[in-house]
């Protein structure tokens, strides 16, 4: 239970927030909130001894069995991974809010917002059953939306939050196809089974839509190439929101979920192409259009996509593992997915202190632009710190964590360029190319950070406030985020044994044990080929940075109207124009128009079902006999109903109107069904007092100018309708297509404790469509006061639809 | 033009309490006989409207101080929160419990869970009626 607890916890707590928040206007909201995530971090760090020795825990809560929709948690060392770093990035990045925040902003909102994203993530890491992870996943999205769009009052944040909407959430949808594919193949959601199942149903023909489609949806998440575009714009967003969820958990959800899947689909080489091919894209893309900003988070926000396309083609790379025999000389694949584990983790720290160190520059200097940021190193040397350790470890090199990672990236790279099985060597031996190519741009990016944002003059700074080191409640998180970037360069085998080890275990489960698949990891290997590569990455990035300047303009060489931003905007213009083209091709606005949408659909439907199912029946043989008083009642009744017609005012038709429908209540009374006569009586009297209000709103009653043909359709469908619904009601008495259902209500007084039948199936057979009758009925109420309350005034724009 | 509707006046204010106790009778003896949540909600409502009717609508907020619109609210929480209720005491949702109690002066009575989830529609109906006939007659000088 202790893991649906960690899940439910924030959820619980984002309920209650905007409560606690109304009620004790005295509390600091943010220490509140502090508690949730440090509570899932100890919860969860408890299972780090019972995990890292290979076992794995799961628990079970029926939620709705009859369609195998489980509440499965499964805890192993990959969903501990992602645990640990969800609850400790959340407790860092809630903290440093705390003092990033003016008390002014609407914090119950944000910590409402953000409880829900971290409740979200847990469930998308720890559920074992697809669905269920797929609505977390979709709540992921959702509370990303909100976040970003959190200071709503800007233009550029809502189109940021729709952006990363719109392409998340398409994408999900894309992975929601693929778990049914795979629930087709496997007929289970569970993924242990579906692991389990999978390797014989590699030749299935859902196979690979399958994996596309799951793809997709990992590649949007993870801001790959095309889908990075989102990431950027969703920059928009508070700083915390930044680094929690832009760097640290939210965008690895797609890695996490390639990670996850990597067993079922890795038994083709299709998967091995496709990650590791948009991983190298997505890396070199990323670090090459970092460079280029001039806004900091912006160039983290392009080094986040460059990271992550770096996680991304290290799980692609280590998928071959999948395809070798493993032993000693071949277990070298697996390290591709070691490296992969090790950087996510080593990015989280580097990344999260990257984001608050920029988060404290805007928040004092009141700007992160480059170009009027520099030399604020002597004014805040503890942020400076903060961006050297953590640039340093994004451009990997020692004494950091990014050094080791990046090792072990460039190895596989180097491996894979060997992988010579599939004779695929010639494509291959551009991946360690690729890898250095970005590797040196990353080199660059990282200078940029340190130089024009530390060094240089400060006659650029804004000169209207004044300058100084952050708060020290700021500089705790980061500071906390660059001890372990240190310490982690110095104890990489204990995070190796304890954290990393594990999930081996679950992105290569059965492939071999856990101690082989695990490397020990050394700083120093001597002078192999990776050094060289490394030392190549200096010094043409300090070559390059020095000469920016002069290749600048190879940024300029793409138009435009031919960028990826451009091709989204169009897309989204031109399908407002068309949707809106169409709908106002039928909504007119005029309720006669609708009226014949409806009784025209009826007809079809309807006629056309009793047509084709040859049901149209009448027989007179049965019928009861006919009275004189019934004869003069339908007399009256359609006397009434014509000269409504002919009417000349509105009062006259609303009475004649009155005149069919206390009809029909004598009619209930003369069949003796009291409860129909009431009810139809009251709801007369109502309504007829309903027209009569609603006079005033009308345009005096005039007879129609429309055409004769016009005329003539109206009469047709009024016409059709009426015959249809005459001879639906006399067939329905010889109608046997479906099980009468009148034998469920035979036993209404044993079953129900009532007499009365009619209201034993109200309120306790069909009590569930009562109840929504309700609510209906309730929405149906506040449709019409909202409209009334809030319609446009005389001179308005229409706002029809 | 002054209308002369003292008749109406005078009889409306004896009249709206007979059909109040209508509605009250109604809604107790839907169980067993013709009458229900909806049929005393709707009689409920029409007594009110005929008070609109009757009389001005500001006499007519005084003499009934009651927002509707929460009225409608409280009733589909009542609805809502009957069918939850029983998923607390363990069984399926909308299960409805009935008990014979006795009370003073009525004797023995039953009393059940239905009566809550009646209560609930007969309230929204009022409260949605009322939400609708009032704020369009408001709505109508604006």
């Amino acid at each position: 239970m202790t893991i649906h607890l960690a899940i439910i916890l924030p959820l619980l707590m984002a309920a209650l927030i905007p409560f606690i928040y109304k009620l004790f206007t005295k509390i600091k909201i943010g220490w509140l909130v502090l508690l949730v995530p440090v509570t899932v971090f100890i919860l969860l760090a408890r299972f780090i001894p019972l995990i890292s020795s290979g076992e794995t825990r799961t628990y079970t809560y029926e939620w709705m069995p009859s369609l195998g929709i489980n509440f499965t948690t499964y805890l192993d060392g990959l969903s501990m991974i992602f645990g640990l770093l969800i609850s400790g990035v959340g407790a860092l990045v809630v903290l440093y809010s705390i003092f990033y925040l003016s008390t002014k902003e609407a914090l119950h909102n944000f910590y409402c917002y953000l409880l829900l994203f971290m409740g979200a993530m847990l469930g998308v890491v720890f559920s074992d059953n697809l669905m269920v992870l797929y609505a977390f996943w979709e709540l992921t999205s959702v509370s990303s939306f909100l976040l970003i769009a959190f200071w709503h009052h800007r233009r550029a944040s809502k189109a940021g939050a729709r952006k990363s909407m719109l392409i998340t959430v398409s994408g999900g949808i894309a992975m929601l196809a693929g778990f049914i594919m795979l629930h087709a193949m496997t007929d289970s959601f569970s993924i242990r089974e579906i692991i389990a199942e999978m390797p014989a149903l590699t030749n299935e023909s859902l196979f690979i839509p399958a994996m596309i489609c799951v793809l997709l949806g990992a590649f949007t998440k993870s801001a790959q190439f095309p889908f990075h575009i989102w990431l950027p714009d969703a920059m928009e967003a508070p700083t915390p929101v930044s680094a929690y969820l832009h760097s640290a958990t939210m965008v690895k959800a797609g890695i996490y979920v390639v990670a996850r899947l990597t067993p079922v689909f890795a038994y083709d080489l299709t998967w091995f192409w496709t990650v590791t091919i948009v991983g190298l894209i997505t890396l070199f893309w990323g670090s090459f259009n970092a460079v280029k900003q001039t806004d900091l988070k912006a160039l983290l926000a392009f080094s986040t996509v460059s990271q992550l396309g770096l996680i991304m083609s290290l799980f692609g790379m280590g998928s071959l593992a999948f395809h070798v025999d493993i032993d000693a000389s071949t277990i070298i694949y697996t390290q591709a997915a070691f490296a992969a584990l090790f950087h996510l983790m080593n990015h989280s720290t580097f990344k999260g202190a990257l984001f608050m160190m920029v988060g404290i520059i805007d928040h004092e200097a009141g700007t992160r632009d480059i170009r009027r940021l520099g030399g604020l190193m002597t004014i805040m040397p503890a942020t400076f710190t903060i961006a050297v350790i953590g640039s340093m470890s994004m451009a990997g090199l020692p004494p950091f964590n990014g050094f080791l990672s990046k090792e072990m990236f460039l190895t596989s790279a180097l491996k894979v360029a060997e992988f010579d099985i599939f004779t695929l060597s010639s494509a291959t031996a551009l991946v360690p190319v690729i890898a250095w190519v970005a590797s040196v741009f990353t080199f660059i990016y990282c200078m940029i950070i340190i130089f024009k944002t530390f060094f240089g003059t400060t006659e650029k700074l804004p000169q209207d406030r004044h300058i100084h080191e952050a708060p020290i409640g700021m500089l705790i998180s980061p500071f906390v985020l660059v001890f372990f970037v240190i310490a982690i360069f110095f104890f990489p085998n204990v995070l190796a044994k304890y954290i990393l080890a594990p999930a081996m275990l679950s992105v290569y489960p059965g492939l071999a044990s856990m101690t082989d698949m695990t490397p020990h990891v050394y700083a120093w290997h001597g002078f192999n080929t990776e050094l060289w590569m490394t030392i190549g990455v200096v010094v043409f990035g300090f070559v390059l940075y020095a000469t920016l300047s002069k290749w600048r303009n190879i940024y300029n060489t793409i138009p435009a109207q031919f960028t990826l931003n451009n091709a989204f905007n169009r897309v989204l213009a031109e399908g407002e124009n068309v949707s809106s083209f169409i709908t106002k091709l039928y909504m007119t606005g005029s309720l006669r128009h609708y009226s014949l949408y409806m009784y025209g659909f009826l007809i079809l439907v309807v006629g056309s079902y009793f047509a084709f199912s040859d049901t149209f029946r009448f027989s007179m043989e049965n019928n009861a006999e006919i009275h004189v008083y019934e004869v003069l009642l339908v007399l009256v009744m359609a006397v009434a109903a014509v000269a409504m017609l002919f009417a000349k005012s509105c009062v006259t038709a609303t009475v004649l109107n009155g005149v069919v429908g206390f009809g029909i209540s004598l009619f209930f009374v003369i069949f003796r069904a009291p409860d129909l006569a009431l009810t139809q009586l009251i709801v007369e009297s109502v309504t007829t007092v309903l027209f009569l209000l609603c006079f005033t709103y009308l345009p005096t009653w005039k007879p129609e100018k429309t055409s004769h043909r016009q005329k003539m359709t109206n009469a047709t469908i009024s016409i059709l309708v009426g015959l249809l619904v005459v001879a639906v009601s006399l067939s329905v008495l010889y109608f046997n297509e479906f099980k009468t259902i009148s034998s469920f209500f035979e036993n209404a007084y044993e079953l129900a404790g009532g007499k009365n039948i009619v209201n034993t199936i109200l309120g306790d057979f069909r009590a569930f469509d009562t109840m929504l009758e309700v609510v209906v009925l309730c929405i149906a109420g506040i449709g019409v006061y909202t409209m009334i309350k809030f319609r446009t005034k005389k001179g308005d724009d229409r706002h029809e639809n | 033009m002054r209308i002369n509707d003292v008749i109406l006046r005078t009889v409306v204010r004896f009249v709206v309490f007979i059909i109040l106790t209508l509605a009250i009778y109604l809604f107790f003896a839907g169980h067993y006989s013709p009458g229900g949540g909806f049929i005393g909600g709707l009689v409920i409502a029409s007594a009110f409207v005929l008070l609109y009717v009757t009389f001005d609508i500001e006499k007519v907020k005084k003499g009934i101080p009651v927002d509707f619109k929460k009225v409608a609210a409280l009733g589909v929480f009542l609805a809502v929160g009957t069918g939850f209720g029983s998923v607390l005491f363990g069984v399926d949702f909308l299960t409805q419990a009935a008990k014979k109690f006795h009370i003073p002066l009525l004797g023995e009575k039953e009393l059940g869970t239905v009566m809550l989830f009646e209560l609930g529609v007969a309230l929204t109906v009022v409260g949605v009626v009322m939400t609708i006939i009032v704020s369009i007659a408001e709505g109508d000088g604006d």
